[in-house]
Order: structure tokens, then C-alpha cells, then sequence
């Protein structure tokens, strides 16, 4: 039972990392029907963005205040990764629109590549370490087999994602910006008639899915204590499962299924075979794109004319 | 608001435009004005180049030659969403209505480029208009029938608050009754409010009864124009489009 409660704790904050992510992956596929594959490189690079800013900040600058520092590295992760996902949505993905489907998706896939390559240049090929931080644990139970903790940064990890998805919601539901996206990804040609600039909307979309990646890259920071070049690769696509197994296309969807991904992949991890919980997650993006490609709360494809 | 009188003053005016799709000239020097108050329909048969001719005035597909002055500017080759910001507003063919969206919100995507203070006043507008949009306000596009569907097309279009509006076959597939109350709204957009209409139409009947002047495209090239009238009285306007009911 112990047991059970820990990893399920532990699943839930993995499975945060992933619906932050999926949500990238499934508005782009959503707007302009491309699976992003730089997207996990992407969430890479934020790790990396916040890793320098958190030592400038700590090391440089003298911020004592470990809240204050993780605030400012938020916001700034946000800010720049944001700037970076637009600019590769410019110079890659942009120019190919109106080309051959594949093309993006042929560009996207060199783009994560490039993006790889050049982190492994710059910073060099090793794991790069974060100090410690938020380390105190709330002890859940007592007395059994061990006792269930909750760590601070889970608790961190999951309280900034339910946030940040509760304001995300409002901007897409409420919002005419939100309305403006929807409209496009329904039909971008009526949206232009209504005055829609449809290229702005798409470079909006690839924004704000970076700033939700930025957000995962830095918890993803904070909660291993360590960032790599090839730390995107896996989590990206695992991400990509959730987005799939939600509903490639539907935002509550990637929530969903990064939490059941995160779920799916702790559980096996501690009652089967550590070895093979990667195994456990992809199988699940097999058997969803068999049974029910749709995914859980995807739309029938009919709908897409 | 008063009723404007129809002018000589062009406000739409293409001057020899050509378009193509691929390597298919889909549109061959087409001379075609729309003066302001006025309503001019575009008739002809399926395929002879009329949502061609209204898409290229938004840009898609780009005129490869020829002007196309709006209010004394050309516009050929400026994108879609910056001719819509000049006043321009299309019903498009097929409706096009934003199927997962609520009818409000189809229609709040009308007035995305305005001033969200005037939205309250304009959804009443529309709301007078097509009473039946208000009973659907919370409806998807998507479930509505065709004839709401053209109505909220046209009230969709009106949110934009334009000068000139397009409409793209909006009888297509609808009862007669329904195709009536339609033209009935167009007519008053018209007459009421001194909206210059640019109607496309297959149902060249109601379409050349309701228009101050007409022009019949066939195969790309407008062949004849004349006032609504008089194309009605000619004989091979009512072979071609006309015989056979209506």
C-alpha cells in the first residue's frame, strides 16, 4: 500500500512534465497539422536556458532567495525559450507551408537534430548539475514497510502546473486570442476572411506551446537536479505518446495522457521491470494508434475536411 | 440609419483580372464595377469561375494580372485578413461556419477586429435580423440546419460591420422558403441600411430580381452584363439558367 501511494506520487508529478510538454505537441499538430519533433529538443534547451540563469542569478548576481531565483529562471525560461521556439517556426517550418506534408515534419525532425548537436557543442557532452534545492519531504504516513513523503518540489512541480493550466484554459476558452487559435485550427481560410493574420496566430501557437515547454524544462530541472543534450529525446517523445494516447489535437487530452503516461510509466517501474518502464509507455502509443487512434478525447478525424 | 441612394461612384472595380489554379486560367479578363448602394449579382453555371472571382478578391488565388480597386486602392495581391480589414466581408461558399464553435462565438469571430465595446450593440443587430440565431446562441455551428447555417454565415459577416459584403450562393441547398427569408434580409440590408451587396448566385432568378445590375460569367469571361431586368427579359439568360422552374 505503502508502496502504491508513493509511486502514485511520484507518477503524478513525472506525469505533470509530460501534459506541460503534450500540450506543445498537440496544438501545433492541432493548427497546422505538424507533429513538432524538435518540440522535446526544445524542452531540452529551457532546461538549459534556466540551468544558466539559476547559476547567474545564484552565483553572479548574489539572489540569496532560492523562491526568488526559481521565480525569475521561470519567467525568463518562458520569455526565451518562447523566442526561440518562434524563431525556428520562422526560419524552418514557415517557409515550407503550402510545400509536401512531409516537409515540416522532415524539417522539424533536422531541426531536433541541430538542436541536439548544438547544446552538445556548447555545453559540452556531461550531465550539468543543479545545486539541491527544495529537499525538505512531508512525511504522508509513518510506521509501515517505509514511510510515503512528499517532497517539496513534487508539490511545487504539480501546484505550478494545475496553475499555469487553469490560466492556459482561460486564454484558449475565453479569451479572443484563444478564439482566434481555435478558429484557426478549425479552418484558417475562413479565418482570413474574417481578419484573422493567420501566420501570426501559428507563431503564437509555436510561443505558447515553447513557454509550457519551459515551464516542464525547468521543473524537469529542479525535480532530477540535472540536464544533459539527449534529455530531450525521451521525455519528448513520450510526451508525444500522451498527446496521442489523449487525443492528438484536444489540450484536456495531452493533460490526460501525460498524467497516465507518468502513471502508466511509475507503476511498471516498481511492480514489473524498471528496465522496461520505456517499453510499457511506447507500447501504449501502439496499441492506441491500433484500437482507438482518436486517442481518449481526440475528434474524429471526418470533422478535418 | 437612412437609406443611401445608389451612385455612380465605383467601389469595386476589377479591371481586366485574370486567375489561375495551377496552370488552369480560371478567370479571363474580367471587367466587373460594384457602385456603392448597389446590389450586383454574378451569376453562371457550376464551375464557371464565380467563388473563383470572389476568392481572388481576397487574394486566394492571386490575381496574375489586372486591377482590383476598392474604394480607389488596388488590393490585388494583398493577403486575405488585410482585405477584410478594409471593409470587405464574404458569406463564403459552403458557409464555412466554425463547427466545434458555439454559434456566439462564430459569431464573436466576426467581431474579432472590432471594437469589443460596439459587440454588444452589433450582436443585437444581427439578433434583430435573424431571430432564430439568438434561440441557437449556445448550439454548435456544427448541429445547426443549413438554413441557420447560412444565416449565421451572413450575420457572421455582418459583425464585421463592412461596406461591402460578398455572398457566395447563399440559396444553395436550401427550401424555398428559407431561400425567401434570405433574400428578403439581403434585400433590406440593402434598402435600410445602404449596404452594397456583392451577390454570386446558381439561382439566377431570385438573384437577378433582387440586383440592380447583373453580369453572367461563362467559362471564365463575363459575356453579359446589363440591369437586372434586362437580363432577365433576354432569351438566352432564361434558356441557359432560367428554363425549367426556378
Amino acid at each position: 500500500m505503502e508502496n502504491f501511494l508513493q509511486q502514485l506520487i511520484n507518477g503524478i508529478t513525472l506525469g505533470s512534465i509530460y501534459g506541460l510538454i503534450a500540450i506543445g505537441y498537440t496544438m501545433v499538430f492541432g493548427i497546422i497539422g505538424m507533429v513538432n519533433f524538435a518540440h522535446g529538443d526544445v524542452f531540452m534547451v529551457s532546461a538549459f536556458i534556466a540551468l544558466i540563469i539559476f547559476l547567474a542569478l545564484t552565483q553572479l548576481l548574489g539572489v540569496s532567495s532560492i523562491y526568488v531565483a526559481i521565480f525569475i529562471v521561470l519567467l525568463a525560461s518562458m520569455l526565451l525559450t518562447s523566442l526561440w521556439n518562434w524563431t525556428i517556426e520562422r526560419v524552418a517550418y514557415r517557409p515550407l507551408r503550402g510545400s509536401f506534408r512531409l516537409a515540416p515534419l522532415i524539417s522539424a525532425i533536422g531541426m531536433s537534430i541541430f538542436l541536439m548537436n548544438f547544446v552538445q557543442a556548447v555545453q559540452g557532452p556531461r550531465n550539468k548539475p543543479l545545486p539541491p534545492m527544495f529537499n525538505e519531504v512531508i512525511h504522508v504516513t509513518s510506521g509501515g514497510a517505509f514511510d510515503v513523503t512528499l517532497a517539496y518540489k513534487q508539490i511545487i512541480i504539480v501546484a505550478v502546473t494545475a496553475v499555469l493550466l487553469a490560466g492556459f484554459w482561460y486564454l484558449v476558452q475565453k479569451t479572443p486570442l484563444g478564439r482566434a487559435q481555435r478558429a484557426v485550427e478549425q479552418d484558417r481560410r475562413m479565418a482570413a476572411l474574417l481578419g484573422i493574420d493567420v501566420d501570426r496566430t501559428v507563431s503564437i501557437t509555436f510561443v505558447m506551446g515553447a513557454a509550457l515547454a519551459a515551464v516542464a524544462g525547468t521543473l524537469y530541472l529542479v525535480n532530477y537536479g540535472v540536464v544533459s543534450f539527449s534529455d530531450g529525446f525521451t521525455p519528448g517523445v513520450k510526451a508525444f505518446t500522451a498527446a496521442v494516447l489523449g487525443g492528438i489535437g484536444s489540450i484536456p487530452g495531452a493533460v490526460l495522457g501525460g498524467l497516465m503516461i507518468g502513471l502508466i510509466e511509475t507503476l511498471w517501474a516498481a511492480y514489473v521491470s524498471n528496465d522496461y518502464k520505456n517499453v510499457a509507455a511506447f507500447s501504449v502509443l501502439i496499441i492506441v494508434l491500433i484500437f482507438m487512434p482518436s486517442g481518449l478525447l481526440g475528434k474524429p478525424e471526418v470533422e478535418k475536411v | 440609419m437612412t437609406a443611401q441612394s445608389i451612385s455612380s461612384e465605383a467601389m469595386l472595380d476589377l479591371r481586366g483580372v485574370e486567375s489561375c489554379y495551377g496552370n488552369i486560367v480560371a478567370l479571363k479578363k474580367v471587367d466587373l464595377t460594384v457602385n456603392r448602394g448597389e446590389i450586383v449579382t454574378l451569376i453562371g453555371a457550376n464551375g464557371a469561375g464565380k467563388s473563383t472571382l470572389m476568392m481572388t478578391i481576397f487574394g486566394t488565388p492571386r490575381a496574375r494580372k489586372g486591377q482590383i480597386i476598392y474604394e480607389g486602392r488596388d488590393i490585388a495581391g494583398l493577403p486575405a485578413h488585410e482585405v477584410a480589414r478594409l471593409g470587405i466581408a464574404q458569406s463564403p461558399e459552403g458557409r464555412r461556419i466554425f463547427a466545434r464553435m458555439s454559434v456566439y462565438e462564430n459569431l464573436l469571430m466576426g467581431a474579432a477586429l472590432g471594437d469589443p465595446s460596439s459587440t454588444a450593440g452589433d450582436l443585437e443587430r444581427v439578433f434583430a435580423i435573424f431571430p432564430r440565431l439568438k434561440e441557437r446562441l449556445t448550439q454548435r455551428g456544427g448541429t445547426l440546419s443549413g438554413g441557420e447555417q447560412q444565416m449565421l454565415a451572413i450575420a457572421r459577416a455582418l459583425m464585421t460591420r463592412p461596406r461591402l459584403l460578398l455572398l457566395d450562393e447563399p440559396s444553395l441547398g436550401l427550401a424555398p422558403l428559407v431561400v425567401k427569408q434570405i433574400f428578403d434580409v439581403i434585400r433590406d440590408l440593402n434598402r435600410r441600411d445602404g449596404l452594397t451587396v456583392f451577390l454570386v448566385e446558381q439561382n439566377a432568378y431570385h438573384a437577378l430580381r433582387l440586383a440592380h445590375r447583373g453580369y453572367v460569367i461563362v467559362n471564365g469571361r463575363i459575356t453579359m452584363s446589363g440591369t437586372g431586368a434586362e437580363l432577365l427579359a433576354r432569351p438566352e439568360i432564361r434558356a441557359a439558367y432560367l428554363e425549367g422552374g426556378h
